[in-house]
């Protein structure tokens, strides 16, 4: 080999591995490109939801002195509980507002003043009465929830230098919110009703614990059923089905078709099966539960498979050759070895059954529940069926309710994995 | 040798006897003892004031509250009708009133004692941005506008729509490209839509009106049908996005209801329809055209067999409720008139069988 041609040849390896190199920097350039891309839409739909979100984690308060006429009320101390129950509280509320704003006159300007204050604060003080009827003919002051306009207005959802006509709030209403300010009689706190309240149709009194709870108990159901159905299932097909049967490789074809079945149809099925052949009372989050059990076996059951299949042969074989029995191998060896992998499926499987709405569609879940289910027999909605409840719900202030409950959708989401991780962390084994 | 308690064993027996356990709970506590709530389902269109009377019911009473789901009018029926068993609902709602045929579904299924209740009004819209021009249309206008086919000058000939702009439509109208945005057709409201803007503009046509008496399905077909070229855009069932997309548009057109109105009458105002402006009062006395009434349907028999019915109805009939001063009305109810209110509130005391 002479050592010019020796020098050619290098000459075109150079050459090509110029351009590979300048492949191999193309290509880094791409990833990093599709990285700041997912990177900007997160960002931006995360920043979207919190910005529009974060005023509804606060709520006005409006400071009332309420005097509490017996005559007015038609009930005095000695009243019988369910006559105290009963009285007109709203009719106090409403002529103690005309007390602090004799200037409203017309009938516009009294139903006005009247939404000053949420609905509710009759209610709460119908509570306060019952709890202590010896407040009756004093005068007390209380904070009471502001309506959802007033709110709007306090956070600066409404522009005070549009022309009256554009604006919700009227410059009468305008005037009345400038003397609560001065006297000091706005007041705005965090939004605990956002977390201790059920479903509402006033904004102000709205709040995500019914659906909170009916999505842990559906969740529960799910998981109390899916889990050991889906590892059993993946451990049979593993370790004890025969091989190479046809039968076998029918069911495992299924599985797999299911896992990509779109998930109302499992409403459907949950629909006919459950509600109209076995009775299941409707909305519930039992029927929920068994309908999301359907959706997320396939998905539990293929991660399990696959991570009882990557189990290392090596320590079965061991454990077989010092006499364990099959069963002793899976429950002794095997599947403590896979539950990271498992856990990991579940995990997701949940995740997906957290947010899902469509199969619940069917089922009757999507409606209105004002009380808090108190068991897996009792009417509820589920977390995504609250969104989409404010969503569709024409006041104003729901937009913002709306954006707050995706953030705690979010954060049982991000809590879901962090479980994940720690369990998997707990269970994982080196070898 | 050590003997290692498997964590794993421990959390399926967990599993396992937990499982059981709610298995046999539901086993005892059997389905069919009965409810402490009532169930209503149908209309998405009632949905939103029957939702705030079941709220006040259960806040004020010490019943359960109700339950609302919205179905439709007609799914709704569909369930209502269903069976007598009182896993069926109690209450349904309708945006329109119930069918010759529907109440035959309930006779053959064993439900025979219903009442109606007429609750109100509920207006359809035509708005636009409060940036944009104002609209003076006719139902005539919105079916040569919107229609899929349209008639010619000679009688019986149909042409695609060719319409681009309002102005073509009508000469007096803005010289803007033709954009609505509107509900799917599985929306009550695109059905009133259908049925009292469009067929009453079509309507406006005596040949049409003519084929309607010798062929209604071909007449049906002719003034129901949408234009799918663009002009007429289906933007979801969600109303609040229509009065989004009308805020960035201000050339664009939005179909929805009334109360949606009302509550953004900051940002959208609404078109006149033959003449009439859309205002709480038009659309209460009849005058604005494209409205329409509103019913729920009770059925008898579970009186008695789930708590509060009765009260629930008392309460759904009280003046505060339903009145001209009522709550239902700052949601965007509209109400009826004085009489027909006493008339509907006897008939919901009574329980007055429905008769068709």
């Amino acid at each position: 080999m002479s050592i010019s041609e020796k020098s050619a040849s290098t000459q075109k390896i150079q050459a090509g591995l110029k351009r590979r190199y300048a492949k191999e920097k193309r290509f880094r350039l791409y990833g990093i490109i599709s990285l700041i891309i997912s990177f900007a839409f997160l960002l931006v739909l995360l920043t979207t939801i919190v910005s529009k979100g974060l005023p509804a984690f606060q709520q006005t308060y409006i400071k009332i002195d309420v005097t509490l006429d017996q005559a007015d009320l038609g009930v005095d101390k000695n009243a019988s509980e369910d006559e105290l129950f009963s009285a007109p509280y709203s009719k106090t509320v409403k002529n103690s507002l005309k007390a602090m704003f004799p200037d409203a006159h017309g009938r516009k300007q009294k139903r006005a003043l009247k939404n000053l204050v949420s609905k509710s604060a009759a209610y709460e003080l119908r509570d306060k009465v019952i709890q202590d009827p010896s407040i009756l003919g004093t005068t007390q002051t209380f904070w009471f929830l502001a309506k959802d306009d007033v709110d709007v207005f306090m956070k600066g959802g409404i522009d005070r230098k549009l022309p009256e006509s554009e604006r919700r709030i009227k410059d009468y209403q305008l005037a009345w919110i400038d003397q609560l300010i001065k006297e000091d009689r706005l007041e705005k706190r965090f939004n605990t009703v956002l977390f201790t309240a059920g479903d509402s149709r006033e904004p102000e009194q709205a709040g995500m614990k019914g659906a909170i709870i009916g999505s842990l108990l559906t969740m529960l159901v799910t998981i109390l059923l899916s889990f050991p159905i889906a590892v059993a299932t993946a451990a049979y097909l593993e370790e004890f089905a025969p091989q190479n049967n046809r039968w076998v490789d029918l069911i495992e074809i299924n599985i797999n078709n299911l896992a990509a079945v779109p998930s109302i149809v499992f409403g459907l099925l949950g629909l006919a099966v459950y509600i109209n052949i076995f009775g299941i009372p409707r909305s519930t989050p039992l029927v929920g539960g068994l309908v999301l059990t359907l959706m997320t076996l396939p998905t539990i059951i293929i991660a399990s498979r696959a991570a009882i299949k990557s189990v290392p042969p090596s320590i079965k074989e061991a454990a077989i050759g010092l006499g364990a029995s099959p069963v002793q191998v899976l429950f002794q060896h095997t599947l403590p070895l896979a539950m990271p992998g498992i856990l990991t499926g579940t995990i997701i499987g949940m995740a997906q059954a957290l947010g899902e709405t469509a199969p619940l569609l069917m089922i009757g879940m999507v409606a209105f529940v004002s009380d808090i289910p108190g068991g897996i027999f009792d009417p509820s909605t589920v977390m995504p069926v609250q969104i989409y409840l404010w969503s569709d719900s024409p006041e104003r202030a729901f937009t913002e309710r709306t954006s707050a409950a995706i953030m705690i959708l979010l954060g049982f989401l991000v809590l879901m994995n962090l479980i994940a991780i720690t369990l998997r962390k707990r269970f994982e084994k080196k070898w | 040798m050590i003997r290692r308690i498997n964590p794993l064993s421990r959390v399926t027996s967990i599993a396992a006897t937990s499982l059981l356990l709610s298995l046999t709970t539901a086993s005892s506590s059997a389905f069919a003892a009965g409810r402490d709530h009532i169930e209503i389902v149908g209309s998405s269109t009632v949905y939103p004031f029957t939702t705030v009377v079941a709220e006040t019911f259960g806040k004020k009473t010490k019943f359960k509250t109700p339950k609302v789901e919205s179905t439709g009018s007609g799914g709704g029926l569909k369930l209502f009708c269903n069976g007598n068993g009182i896993d069926t609902p109690d209450i349904t709602n309708a945006s329109r009133r119930i069918k010759k045929s529907e109440v035959e579904k309930c006779h053959s299924n064993g439900v025979d004692n219903i009442t109606e209740i007429q609750i109100g009004f509920d207006g359809i819209a035509i708005a636009n941005s409060k940036k944009g021009q104002t609209f003076a249309l006719t139902r005539k206008d919105l079916f040569l506008a919107l229609a899929k086919q349209i008639p010619t000058s000679k009688e019986g000939e149909l042409i695609a729509n060719p319409h681009k702009t309002w102005k073509q439509v009508n000469a007096k109208l803005p010289d803007i490209k033709i954009e609505v945005l509107g509900p799917p057709p599985t929306s009550g409201t695109r059905d009133a839509f259908a049925e009292l803007a469009m067929e009453g503009g079509c309507k406006t046509f005596s040949w049409i009106k003519a084929l309607k008496k010798k062929d209604k399905h071909a007449y049906k077909t002719l003034c129901h049908s949408l234009r799918e070229d663009g002009a007429y855009i289906e933007a979801g069932e969600n109303d609040n996005l229509i009065v989004q997309k009308l805020e960035k548009n201000p050339d664009a057109l939005g179909i929805f209801g009334f109360s949606f109105l009302d509550q953004n009458s900051d940002k959208v105002k609404g078109a006149s329809m033959d003449g009439v402006a859309i205002t709480f009062e038009s659309v209460a006395d009849g005058s604005y055209p494209v409205s329409r009434p509103l019913f729920f349907y009770v059925k008898n028999d579970h009186i008695g067999k789930v708590p509060g019915i009765k009260e629930f109805l008392a309460e759904f009939t009280a003046e505060d409720t339903w009145g001209d001063d009522g709550y239902l009305t700052e949601k965007g109810l509209i109400p009826l008139s004085e009489e027909k209110r006493k008339e509907i509130a006897t008939n919901a005391k009574n329980l007055t069988k429905l008769k068709l």
